[in-house]
């Protein structure tokens, strides 16, 4: 439910963007003149799916660019919808040439061997990317299954002006947030600092992450499943004892609820990843220029550390007869600067590349109080850490959804939800025929 | 004719027929019940090429699905949602029917139009449409009644009450039809017998609908057993629903969102096979007294 939202969120922030900066200015190719065979038998043509708006726009560039490869943009739902459909068409034996996959979807891509092992396409391209985020695209493994487009780092966003109204300091520690949260409740009853989505796990994994989960870990020929691990139900047992107090909401995010609160000043920050300002502009209208930003509230005081929530790859379909020429596109559009300067400007994406990440100028629009809004990111971006996903996230993030609901409903501990995704992880595995290890 | 002049024609005749039952509807059903033996295993780590293979499995997901408490639940939760939108529904739609077909009615076009239009709307949007007036801060019924219309409990009520908005119209209209053909002299008859007008509805009129009735049931029936688009548009609003409150959405949720299409095609089947023993159990049930026949 989340990322077509996003995706609308973003398109419709970006359309002033748009008008602005037209997508026709040449650009410059570094790749050289292609193969001669290739005019002799027509353009290759690769079919792309992708919800990152305006990747239409992007595409044409390198279209003109390169009339021999020649790339169609097919539009997607996105979230976990679109990676269903990906292996369902992966299944039935027409899947698109280029995907977008996000992180946590790329193993299960790779385990239905949906995706093309892109090593000897990419070794010029390693250097670009952060180790973690390489680990995320190689699962730690000597293959490679897809080229990193963009992250989100967390981080907190927060109403600056009630803030200041209500006389409460941007909590620097999740101990601080939970006072911070009971200040609020005495100033407005009707106002609360935050709320906990049962419908998001991603924004559950990316706190998670930032405690330093570890749900998945692949040691040899076995996978190691350790969802209910101590940073984990450390995350869940700090949000059950803030819902069940009432210092907190429960009410999920992305709904006209959600909406209409953050609107109204009832909802005073959101722990949320590096795309947020699509979704506040878009949603949230009437608070432009009233949001802040800052880094997550820490464990321990004086660390520095931040997880993801989204974020995703390129990836090339195993069944693609024109892989070299699929891998070379998508070099280009996530490592060619003006490829990168069009995705941060049309589609509104973090960039994966370490060097586009710090050439990142003007803050959103959203944000224009806060000029470092870059450079805030790129520290937080510094410290966030992430995790091998596991070749079932589907299983894992419906099992928070039902444990959550389930939680929330009849008050039990939120600690049960993540041992039920656990156990349901665990329970999947086992029945496919994975190796497990304990 | 004699048989020997029909030649082939009667085959020639049948073939379109039978290419479009063979193509659209015996080959998928087929095709889901050799999905529904069938399940993938994969060797160790599970990646790469050859890691995973489609094996047979005989009947293990049909006693899975079967095994599976989450199942039963979802039938159990159906059968009390299905319970109260067959009764309300046809209920209203009788109800709305006998009283368009009485001779004092008012604005008798009007209200079979108003009744029948929200038929015409797509589930998808009325249930959104009703999960707007539902929700909290937007609701402008929340106002006046302080009632948490997507609790625990309510939310079966609040989802049958949508269902029985789209259907009473539909419903209404097939026996509504079934009421005008009926010749009038009847009802003249049973006049002169000195009949009330409610005792011409009970005693005349809903005795001749009986067939109707009898068919607008069993498409309820069928129609509340897969129930699917009511739960899966309210539940992104709220966190009394489950991915498997009912079965249909278990089969979604193992095709689509846990990648699972061996035992979602088992699960179909099972739904399947309970909606053709519910709605000729049914019949086999009202048979009798509806067709007369033994």
């Amino acid at each position: 439910m989340r990322a077509p939202r996003l995706g609308a969120a973003l398109a419709v922030a970006l359309t002033a963007t748009l008008a602005s900066c037209g997508s026709s200015e040449p650009v410059e190719s570094t790749e050289a003149a292609q193969s001669p065979t290739a005019a002799a038998q027509g353009p290759v043509k690769l079919t792309y799916w992708t919800w990152a708006p305006n990747m239409d726009k992007i595409v044409e560039v390198w279209n003109k660019a390169h009339p021999d490869i020649q790339v169609t943009v097919s539009k997607q739902a996105g979230g976990d919808d679109a990676a269903a459909k990906f292996l369902t068409a992966a299944k039935a034996g027409n899947p698109p040439d280029l995907v977008q996959a996000e992180y946590q979807h790329l193993p299960s891509f790779i385990a239905a061997d949906a995706v093309a092992d892109l090593k000897a396409e990419t070794a010029a391209i390693k250097g670009e990317f952060t180790e973690g985020l390489w680990g995320l695209v190689t699962l730690g493994t000597e293959s490679v299954y897809g080229v990193p487009q963009d992250s989100g780092p967390m981080m907190l966003f927060y109403r600056k002006d009630l803030f200041d109204k209500y006389g409460i300091a941007v909590p620097k520690t999740w101990q601080e947030y939970g006072d911070a949260a009971r200040t609020v409740r005495k100033k407005d009853p009707k106002a609360y600092l935050g709320t906990f989505s049962s419908k998001d796990p991603g924004a559950f994994t990316g706190l998670a992450q930032q405690a330093g989960a570890q749900w998945w870990a692949i040691s040899g020929e076995s996978w190691k499943v350790n969802i209910a691990d101590e940073p984990t139900k450390k995350v869940a047992d700090y949000w059950d004892g803030l819902v069940k107090e009432g210092a907190i909401d429960d009410m999920p995010y992305f709904t006209p609820d959600w909406n209409k609160a953050l609107n109204d000043g009832k909802l005073l920050t959101w722990p949320s990843a590096i795309w947020a300002p699509g979704v506040l502009s878009s949603n949230a209208p009437k608070a432009k220029g009233k949001w802040a930003v800052a880094p997550l509230p820490q464990w321990n005081a004086g660390e520095s550390y931040s997880g993801f929530w989204g974020g995703s790859s390129t990836a090339v379909s195993a069944k693609t007869p024109h892989k070299a020429a699929a891998a070379q596109f998508i070099t280009w559009l996530n490592t060619d600067p003006a490829a990168i300067d069009l995705l941060v400007k049309e589609a509104a994406i973090y960039p994966a590349s370490t060097k586009a990440q710090a050439a990142l100028g003007a803050a959103p629009e959203y944000f224009a109080g806060q000029p470092d809004f870059w450079q805030q990111a790129a520290a937080v971006s510094a410290g966030a850490r992430g995790f091998t996903f596991g070749p079932n996230v589907g299983v894992t993030y419906n099992a928070f959804r039902d444990g959550f609901d389930k939680a929330l409903q009849a008050k039990t501990p939120f600690a049960d939800a993540v041992q039920a995704m656990q156990d349901a992880t665990v329970a999947d595995m086992r029945k496919a025929g994975f190796q497990l290890s304990s | 004719m004699k048989r020997s002049e029909r030649g082939i024609w009667p085959y020639l005749f049948l073939t379109p027929a039978m290419v479009l039952f063979t193509l659209f509807l015996a080959v998928p059903i087929g095709y889901t019940v050799y999905l529904a033996t069938r399940r993938t295993k994969v060797s160790g780590l599970g990646l790469g090429r050859g890691a995973r293979r489609e094996v047979f499995v005989g009947f293990d997901n049909f006693a899975a699905a079967l095994a599976d408490g989450e199942l039963w639940s979802g039938w159990l939760r159906v059968l009390g949602y299905g319970a109260l939108v067959l009764v309300v529904m046809l209920g209203l739609a009788l109800l709305f029917a006998l009283l368009l077909d009485s001779a004092r009615v008012r604005l008798a076009r009007f209200s079979r139009i108003a009744i029948f239009l929200p038929y015409a709307v797509p589930g998808v949007a009325a249930t959104l449409l009703w999960g707007f007036l539902y929700l909290p801060s937007l609701s402008p019924i929340r106002e006046l009644l302080d009632i948490d219309f997507l609790g625990a409990t309510t939310v079966t009520y609040s989802m049958a009450n949508v269902a029985v908005w789209g259907g009473v119209g539909f419903n209404m209209l097939v026996l509504y039809t079934t009421l005008r053909a009926i010749p009038r002299d009847l009802y003249e008859a049973a006049r002169l017998d000195g009949a009330s007008e409610f005792q011409i509805a009970v005693r005349v009129k809903i005795p001749i609908l009986t067939p109707a009735i009898i068919l607008t049931t069993v498409f309820s029936i069928i129609a509340t057993v897969q129930v699917f688009t009511e739960p899966t548009t309210l539940r992104p609003l709220t966190n009394t629903i489950s991915s498997t409150w009912s079965p249909l959405m278990k089969v979604y949720r193992d095709a689509f969102v846990t990648g699972d299409l061996y035992s979602a095609a088992a699960t179909s089947i099972v739904i399947a096979a309970v909606s053709l023993v519910l709605s000729f159990g049914f019949l086999r049930v009202v048979r009798n007294r509806a067709f007369g026949e033994g």
